[in-house]
């Protein structure tokens, strides 16, 4: 029998990225999984419900192992949406899909064309090595409002608030973060792998910080800071804080 | 038009309806013509707070499903004439309440009334959301302690992106209503100052409400607080948030500032 289209029209397929967290798993997974307890356990709910990327890149670990972390993870709600780093043979159906390049995209990649030859190139001036393409001006926003308890306020390059940050709210950005006001909520810079990124705040009552995955909690701050004018940046992998005043 | 109002506040228990009844009492003595409408089907309590509840017949749900008119279930107060109430249901549950009936009954007490006033349920749900759907103004009701701050700050985030007005682009006026404050325990640390509140939710102040045992003393009456004692601390403070609800530009004033008899003398011979 041949098949029939009876349906002229297609199933619309589309790209598009999302913004995920990405969990770095280190051997041997009891003492790691150990220390996500205890983030999780200082940050409520911070896993729940957020798409996770399990990142197993140079890992010696075989299928069993990696089905058993997932499982774990489960248990303690995370749930993975996607593994990279993975060797395609360690992904079963039974696990989640491959992800790969998850790093900031565009939406669609622009057909660079080739840089045609500059025709006559007046007098013999030397064509200085094609600068690097400015990079492409991320989205940042500016919000002049409080933000309010349980908003989510995200992009991908700067946030700049014009207010007080509240208890329970949060600020997520690929680049850095400034608050001129009271920041009280959660608020996590360089999130797209940024380590440049720094979070600044009039006032420090801060839930949590982070910067490309370096977090702190309320209780690791240093207390001289609470209620200072504080900027955070990354030391190599020290995450840092010192007062702005 | 009337003006609708939602009284609101996340966290129950703040005196919401309380202040829905007072301050609606306070705007209907002021000449207006209110109408309060209880948005808490299920746990209806404001016809107990106005002294109304054995003259229930219909509610809003029996109005919003057909089976009653608007005008059979309004029901009169029996001190001030120009003041009406629509209760709540207390068999039904909140499923009851859909989004094209609450805003057809809305829409015919805007051309009746000069206000109307939505006494919200405590929480986010959908009777919340229904109350604060149509409204122009809000009033958001606080208590100095950090649940219930961090509650309305919450509502107020809701206020901003929920409503009609918010989804048409248009900002909501709203107002903080600060109820039950106690200076001395402020002062003493226990409660959070009023300077601390405003600091975290940022909107204005339409007024500070004493705790009092004049408030529970007339709700076990039946009656708004500013009509069961008119110069009790409590519903004076009404009646000043009314003034500021209107336009007026008072002079905030904290209740229990009032010093004795020789801190007058003192206060004034320093002045």
């Amino acid at each position: 029998m041949t098949a029939v289209l009876t349906q002229p029209r297609p199933i619309r397929l589309k790209g598009r990225s999302y913004l995920a967290l990405t969990l770095t798993p280190e051997l041997p997974f009891e003492d790691w999984l150990v220390r996500l307890d205890d983030l999780a356990g200082r940050s409520a709910g911070f896993f729940l419900r957020r798409p996770v990327v399990l990142d197993v890149e140079g890992l010696e670990i075989d299928r069993a192992q990696l089905r058993d972390l997932v499982g774990k993870l489960g248990a303690r709600n995370v749930r993975i949406m996607g593994i990279e780093g993975a060797r395609p043979s360690m992904l079963g159906n039974d696990l989640p899909p491959a992800m790969s390049g998850g790093k900031t995209t565009g939406d669609i990649e622009e057909p660079t064309a080739e840089p045609a030859k500059e025709a006559p190139v007046a007098e013999s001036v030397a064509v200085t090595p094609a600068a690097p393409l400015p990079a492409k001006a991320v989205a940042s926003i500016i919000v002049t409002q409080p933000v309010r308890s349980g908003q989510s306020i995200f992009a991908e390059g700067d946030v700049t608030i014009v207010g007080s940050v509240a208890s329970g709210a949060e600020v997520i950005a690929g680049g850095s973060i400034h608050i001129y006001g009271t920041l009280r909520g959660r608020a996590m810079a360089g999130t797209l792998g940024n380590a440049e990124a720094r979070i600044f705040c009039r006032k420090l009552e801060a839930e949590l910080v982070g910067i490309d995955g370096y977090y702190k909690t309320a209780e690791d701050l240093e207390p001289s800071l609470r209620g200072k004018p504080v900027q955070f940046w990354l030391e190599g992998e020290t995450f840092t804080g010192g007062s702005l005043a | 038009m009337g003006k609708v109002i939602v009284v609101t506040s996340g966290k129950g228990g703040v005196g919401k309806t309380t202040s829905s009844a007072a301050l609606g009492a306070a705007l209907a003595q002021s000449g207006d013509k209110v109408v309060v409408v209880d948005f808490d089907v299920g746990l209806r309590n404001l016809d107990l707070i106005m002294g109304a509840e054995r003259r229930v017949v219909y509610d809003l749900v029996n109005v919003i499903q057909g089976e009653a008119k608007l005008t059979q279930a309004l029901i009169r107060d029996k001190r001030v004439e120009t003041l009406y109430l629509l209760p709540a249901s207390q068999t039904r549950d909140k499923d009851n309440l859909t989004s094209e009936g609450v805003e057809k009954v809305i829409g015919a007490l805007k051309s009746h009334f000069d206000w109307v006033i939505c006494d919200s349920p405590a929480g986010i749900e959908r009777g919340a959301t229904l109350a604060m759907r149509h409204a122009d103004i809000a009033i958001v009701v606080t208590n100095p302690e950090v649940s219930s701050v961090r509650d309305s700050d919450r509502i107020i985030g809701l206020l901003d992106s929920k409503t009609l007005k918010a989804e048409n682009g248009e900002r909501m006026e709203k107002h903080l209503l600060l109820t039950r404050y106690d200076p001395a325990r402020a002062e003493r640390g226990d409660m959070l100052k009023v300077d601390d509140v405003l600091e975290i939710l940022s909107i204005p102040l339409l007024g500070i409400i004493p705790e009092s045992m004049d408030v529970l003393r007339a709700s076990n009456i039946g009656s708004p607080v500013t009509l069961a004692d008119e110069r009790s601390a409590p519903a004076l403070a009404y009646f000043d948030a009314v003034r500021r609800l209107k336009g007026e530009n008072l002079p905030m004033t904290i209740p229990g500032e009032k010093r004795g008899f020789f801190g007058k003398i003192f206060g004034r011979k320093a002045a």
